[in-house]
């Protein structure tokens, strides 16, 4: 993947690159508004990773508007200080696609942004998802694994459907809490991970081999077998 | 390194110096508008004077329209009482003209004067030679020369000027009659008509300027105790509050408003006090923690294992800082009210439905019962997330204190106005000393301060509570604390 980052501090901004270098990524850098849309514009990319507050007279909101506005639907990961709610609708009402605020762990930001890739890969509306020997009919709403029916609970069901739609990434707690419950928090409690256990009860338990597997210090991943 | 902690923790010391250069333009402000109302020199800016004048000019033209009306009216009815006068008595003369001819005509007209007691009736009748035949006329005004039209003239009556309104009669023959009335009365009656208007206006004049004085210093008066509180509140008296009358009137209720925006103001100021208090005591603790690991483990470790722990460990209080950091933030967030505009109504019930299928399975897995009831809709007007949020808080403090097999009860009533939220545990609960205290800003329980992450739970429930007009109450569960967030419901 080709990621461009637009970061002004050059700690953030080298260890971001670093990491994303050693998770396979070709990453471009731009250390201030101008170079970053100059870029953004001229250059294809899979994703931008964004900080809001940039020196160089073009801030963050205003490259992404600038980029919307010419047709340019490269999906932006917002990666900022400013924390507040309004900051957080206003970064995706400009054309965001995710917001991530400092400070960050490395992790979450690795497996958003490979998310949002895959996100736009693939923007028609399935009917059916199918991650090895697991299956899943969005229209009917069942699932079955080798051909055997899994019952699942509206909520269990909608969990396992994004950890399908994100089969073979990292996905982690905050990305299901906002993608499965909605919630913008941190709870105090391992509440994801009771869920995502109790979804293994089903999904894996009566099966030979597991699929959804525990991502140290991260996350979740679903994927298939030999995979 | 040490560097850069000393540097933030001297920040956080003076945080007053940024507040103070809009105070001072307050004062600048205030101490200008005190002045307008105490000093001549801006008299013709007052405001008080101004209402003052129209209040003195809408008396002064209502009074004038009124004696305008009225001396109109009386002299147009006294005209009108002359005219029709005239005319009766000239009908009657005319019919005695009729019936008897001239010596009818001219016995009736001195009847008609010997018996005219006011003495105010005129009457002249002359042949065509212009002789006078009767009447009490010395001779034909000159002047009136035109048949059947209405004069008024100055006549000379006895040797006395006066003045009169006749009629110019033609009769057959070339006889002239004149009938009329004098009219002096009338216009003495309307001099005094006049002068007494005259008066009036004095009169009026003053009252209007006496009634714009007693304005201008009702106003002055009641402006000027909202002006002295609010440069007081400026030089940084938050603790002044404007006079209520008690009157419940227009002022009241102005006073009533800033008094309002005042607490608010005060509020927030106190908030600003208890973040940096909150940051003071809630990070210094886990920076300090954090750094004194790091610095031993500089000097101490000898093996990169050793090193890799303590980073790791360090890592962690870091997220245990940021997490604090977050809580504070948040919760200034929403007792700064800037969430308000984003205020809409929404169904409670799903919400707490969703919470209780999250948190539910987790208190199952630890093997604790849960307990979800309420009804099937509960209508708000409110943030959605930020009361998930809070009872989310609420829910986690259930869990962390919840003793094994113990019971969590997640339960939603409404009560008239008011929805009730209440979450139970049967952990350790609050002793009723702290209770009180917990609800307070920031107070977090001795025990919750070693737990890091915690304690601000309680607080951020609260200022979400008081944001939507709403309580949060911490009763004895026996065993255990039930936590009770109190929102006003939704007006169909």
């Amino acid at each position: 993947m080709r990621i461009l980052l637009v970061e002004d501090d050059k700690d953030v901004a080298g260890f971001i690159a670093k990491g994303l270098r050693e998770a396979g990524h070709v990453v471009e850098h731009a250390d201030n508004g101008r170079d970053g849309l100059f870029l953004a514009a001229s250059e294809n990319f899979d994703a931008i990773i964004l900080d809001r507050m940039l020196p160089g007279g073009v801030d963050g909101l205003r490259l992404l508007e600038t980029l919307r506005s010419q047709d340019n639907h490269t999906p932006v990961l917002f990666l900022s200080a400013l924390a507040q709610v309004d900051d957080r609708i206003r970064g995706l009402k400009a054309g965001g696609d995710d917001y991530l605020t400092k400070p960050f762990v490395f992790a979450e930001l690795l497996a958003r942004v490979e998310a949002l890739t895959r996100r736009s890969r693939n923007e028609g509306p399935q009917t059916k998802l199918v991650v090895g020997d697991l299956e899943m009919d969005l229209l009917a709403r069942n699932v079955r694994r080798a051909g055997q029916k899994i019952d699942l609970q509206p909520r269990e069901f909608r969990l396992l459907e994004y950890m399908m739609r994100h089969a073979g990434q990292v996905v982690t707690r905050t990305m299901l809490l906002e993608g499965v419950w909605d919630y913008h928090f941190d709870p105090q409690t391992n509440v994801i991970d009771v869920h995502v256990s109790r979804l293994r009860q089903k999904v894996d338990k009566p099966f030979a081999s597991a699929m959804i597997h525990t991502i140290r210090n991260a996350g979740y991943m679903l994927r298939a077998e030999g995979a | 390194m040490s560097g850069t902690a000393a540097g933030q923790a001297g920040a956080m010391d003076i945080p007053a110096p940024p507040p103070a250069l809009p105070r001072a333009r307050l004062i600048g402000i205030a101490g200008e508008r005190g002045g307008r109302l105490r000093w001549p020199r801006g008299l013709l800016r007052s405001a008080g004077l101004r209402f003052a004048g129209l209040y003195a000019a809408l008396f002064g033209l209502s009074a004038l329209a009124l004696v305008l009306f009225l001396w109109w009216d009386t002299a147009a009815l006294l005209d009108r009482q002359v005219d029709a006068a005239i005319r009766a008595d000239a009908q009657g003369l005319n019919e005695r003209w009729e019936s008897g001819g001239l010596p009818a005509l001219i016995l009736t007209i001195r009847e008609r004067l010997a018996e005219n007691i006011d003495d105010d009736a005129i009457y002249m009748l002359v042949d065509n030679t212009g002789r006078r035949l009767a009447g009490n006329l010395d001779r034909w005004p000159p002047g009136i020369t035109t048949d059947d039209d209405w004069y008024e003239m100055p006549i000379v009556r006895d040797r006395v000027r006066s003045l009169a309104r006749v009629h110019n009669f033609a009769l057959p023959g070339g006889f002239h009659l004149l009938v009329g009335r004098d009219v002096e009365a009338r216009v003495k009656l309307r001099r005094i008509l006049t002068d007494a208007m005259l008066w009036a206006v004095l009169v009026v004049a003053g009252l209007g300027g006496l009634g714009a004085f007693l304005v201008r210093s009702v106003l002055r008066g009641m402006l000027a105790d909202i002006s002295r509180t609010t440069a007081a509140i400026g030089a940084g008296d938050l603790t002044r509050r404007v006079r209520l009358s008690g009157r419940g009137d227009e002022f009241d209720r102005l006073a009533e408003t800033i008094n309002d925006m005042l607490e608010r103001i005060s509020r927030l100021m106190e908030g600003v006090r208890a973040v940096s208090n909150a940051i003071a005591h809630d990070l210094r603790t886990p920076i300090t923690r954090a750094r004194a690991r790091l610095e031993d483990a500089l000097t101490h470790a000898d093996a990169a294992a050793d090193l890799r722990a303590a980073i790791e460990r360090a890592e962690a209080d870091l997220d245990g800082i940021v997490a604090v950091f977050q809580a504070i933030l948040r919760i200034a967030e929403i007792e700064a009210g800037a969430r308000r505009s984003a205020f809409s109504p929404f169904d409670l019930a799903p919400v707490l439905g969703d919470l209780a299928e999250l948190y539910g399975a987790v208190a199952e897995e630890r093997g604790l019962t849960f307990i979800f009831r309420s009804p099937a809709a509960l209508m708000l007007f409110g943030d959605r997330d930020m009361i998930q949020q809070a009872v989310a808080n609420l829910l986690d403090n259930a869990l962390k204190f919840s003793p094994p097999r113990g019971e969590i009860q997640l339960l939603a009533e409404s009560q008239g106005r008011i929805v009730r939220i209440t979450v139970t545990d049967q952990g350790p609960g609050i002793p009723e000393a702290e209770r009180a205290r917990v609800t307070e800003r920031f107070y977090r329980g001795e025990s919750a301060r070693t737990t890091p992450g915690s304690g601000l739970g309680l607080a951020l429930a609260l200022a979400v509570a008081q944001l939507h007009d709403g309580t949060l109450t911490l009763t004895d569960n026996a065993p255990g604390l039930a936590a009770t967030l109190n929102l006003p419901s939704q007006e169909s």
